[in-house]
């Protein structure tokens, strides 16, 4: 039994391992074939069964002019608008949800859970519904093609979930936390960053997280709200397809995309198992 | 100069929180709120820390209306019955924090936290995490803190209530003695209880408060002694006061088919039917007794506690002595008659032991 278990233990873990790696090993390797590497079948070891080339990673760098597709750019577009839109949004988000959690709000049959459900319901619409106001809207502030207009559109995207999160969190942080903070002198603003903020830094974590990562991923607004002015990455990628699929390019696109990503979740994952993302207060 | 309060009423939703509360706190004096859970005992705190807005009433302190002076400039500590302190904090930080926020200098906040953890037991916890603290311990932390701040009022709130037997003995003991030697003579003490012997051993002015209505102010013997109505009466004992309808005839008290001689203090009595009040104590077991049936018998510390029935009579009555018995037993008890309450039809205490009467 002891035996068997930990067999299909370890052999689960190994499955779901090698089903997560996989496609990073095969795109790591794609990005340094070429051509003729790529077509000839599967292949995998570098310098034994392929040559590897570093045009796929030169591609990315080269400017249109000499044939390359440039990500520089939209890269740090890409971070630029994800991070401020995140950031916004969370400040934003955090300042709405304490209200929401701890005061009464009342307009005639609108109360705090109807405007939260408001706030969560901006997430429920398919994104298509909301492409064509978005479209007019900016049109009509002159904001589209700007990096101004797609951050005010991934504020209106990431908010609600930072609203959502930080709502759920602040109603797990017992009111007679801010009570006491009252009651030792703090006024509200004082009891609100001196002690429930400095208790809610694993929620803002979780909220931080999410924001990023549905900012960074984005396809669709970035997509229809842009042309030539502004690009951000996922739509650069998604350029780089041509008659003749460019895999090795594509591959290392991916990976560059990913990194962001990736970092992110090991800085999160050493706070969660630091064990301080939940249990901060009993 | 005393914290005076008049009519205060709350009503938030159906049932009055607070129903006309009106009270002269003096300092120096340290006053028990005595009520069961949901009398409104924390709404009273609370209203007095500035935490809740009454709808009605009036407050006044130190020549000011208290109730347009916001929570944080009114200089009061409070303790709650769970254990809230600041978990971001260790346990020197959370007690420095209120003298933090008054921006008192850091050697005068070492000295007095210092001080104010060794009153409650806590030296050498200074750095721990609050999370790494018991229960007990969690809740000196509170105490710590809202004594470090030589408050006006200090507000208590079933501080002992969420304890363990042992902690909550021996942080009762601890309470006493910062009561009778740490307190400054210009602070107001307001401690709240479910618990009549935790009342009766504070010793200060007791308030007697029953769904948001104050039933009966004054101090802890007044009210053991005689207590205004039959709710004050069954608040103010643990186990409650027995009561019993009864009548007089010919000189004889008279309820299920149970007779005993008229005590002295019960011979004016108009009425002829009445609420007869005997405490669970005042009753013994006694051969010539008469006979009842234990319903439950339960034994609690080191006495027992016997659930017992006559006819359509309930009683319960308290044993010093850990005895068993066996549901559906007989038997014979015999009452105490010098020491029986009779309260009027209305509930309204008509003759008591100690001489009282409010009919």
């Amino acid at each position: 039994m002891g035996k068997l278990y930990k067999f299909l233990k370890y052999f689960f873990i190994t499955f779901w391992a090698v089903f997560v790696v996989a496609p990073f090993l095969w795109a790591l390797t794609t990005s340094f074939k070429d051509f003729n590497s790529v077509n000839g079948g599967a292949t995998y070891i570098p310098w034994v069964d392929f040559e590897p080339k570093l045009e796929g990673w030169r591609v990315l760098i080269k400017s249109p002019a000499n044939g390359g597709v440039d990500i520089i750019e939209p890269y740090f577009n890409s971070l630029f608008v994800t991070c401020t839109a995140s950031l916004i949004s969370i400040v934003l988000g955090t300042l709405s949800a304490y209200a929401l959690s701890r005061f009464t709000f009342k307009a005639g049959f609108v109360k705090n859970n109807d405007i939260t459900f408001f706030f969560i319901s901006q997430r429920i619409m398919p994104p298509i519904v909301l492409s064509i106001p978005f479209f007019l809207f900016l049109g009509a502030i002159n904001l589209l093609d700007s990096l101004i207009g797609l951050i005010i559109v991934y504020i209106v995207l990431l908010m609600p979930i930072a609203v959502w999160i930080m709502v759920d969190f602040f109603n797990k942080v017992p009111r007679e936390i801010d009570e006491t903070a009252l009651i030792d002198g703090c006024n509200p603003y004082q009891a609100f960053f001196k002690v429930v903020l400095p208790n809610s830094i694993p929620g803002l974590i979780v909220a931080g997280m999410f924001c990023i990562i549905f900012g960074w991923i984005d396809f669709f607004f970035a997509f229809i709200l842009t042309f030539t002015e502004v690009q951000l990455l996922p739509v650069k990628i998604v350029a780089l397809n041509s008659s003749i699929t460019p895999w090795w390019s594509l591959s290392a696109s991916a990976l560059v995309s990913v990194a962001p990503l990736i970092i992110v979740a090991f800085i999160v994952e050493r706070y969660l198992s630091k064990g301080n993302l939940s249990g901060a207060i009993k | 100069m005393n914290l005076v309060a008049e009519n205060l009423s709350y009503k938030p939703d159906e049932q009055f929180h607070l129903n006309e509360v009106s009270f002269n706190f003096e300092k120096g004096n340290i006053y028990t709120i005595l009520g069961r859970t949901l009398s409104g005992k924390t709404t009273l705190l609370k209203t007095i820390a500035g935490l809740l807005t009454p709808d009605t009433g009036t407050m006044q302190f130190e020549e000011k209306d208290f109730l347009k002076v916001p929570v944080w400039e009114r200089n009061i500590a409070m303790v709650y019955q769970q254990f809230i302190n600041y978990p971001h904090l260790n346990v020197f930080e959370n007690v420095a924090f209120p003298l933090k926020q008054r921006k008192v200098n850091d050697r005068v906040i070492t000295d007095e936290v210092t001080k104010s953890l060794k009153s409650v037991g806590l030296e050498g916890y200074e750095n721990r995490k609050i999370q790494e603290l018991s229960g007990g311990q969690q809740q000196r932390v509170s105490l710590a803190r809202s004594l470090v701040k030589n408050a006006k009022i200090l507000l208590l709130d079933e501080p002992l209530v969420n304890l363990d037997y042992k902690l909550r003995e021996q942080l009762r003991e601890e309470f006493k003695n910062i009561f009778s030697q740490g307190l400054s003579e210009d602070s107001i003490v307001v401690f709240s209880t479910t618990d009549p012997r935790e009342a009766m051993e504070i010793n200060g002015e007791v308030i007697v408060l029953d769904q948001g209505k104050v039933l009966q102010v004054g101090s802890a013997k007044e009210i053991f002694e005689n207590p205004k109505t039959l709710k004050v009466a069954e608040i103010s004992n643990d186990p409650p006061m027995n009561i019993l309808k009864a009548s007089i005839e010919t000189n004889k008290i008279r309820f299920e088919e149970i007779e005993f001689e008229l005590p002295n203090h019960l011979s004016n009595l108009k009425e002829k039917n009445f609420n007869l009040g005997i405490r669970a104590s005042d009753i013994s077991l006694s051969d010539s007794g008469f006979e009842f049936e234990v319903e439950l018998s339960e034994i609690s510390g080191s006495e027992t506690l016997l659930h017992l029935k006559r006819g359509n009579s309930r009683i319960i009555i308290s044993i010093e002595e850990v005895l068993n018995f066996n549901i559906h037993d007989k038997v014979k008890i015999n009452f105490n008659s010098n020491k029986v309450y009779a309260f009027n039809e209305n509930g309204v205490l008509a003759s008591s032991p100690f001489g009282g009467s409010y009919v």
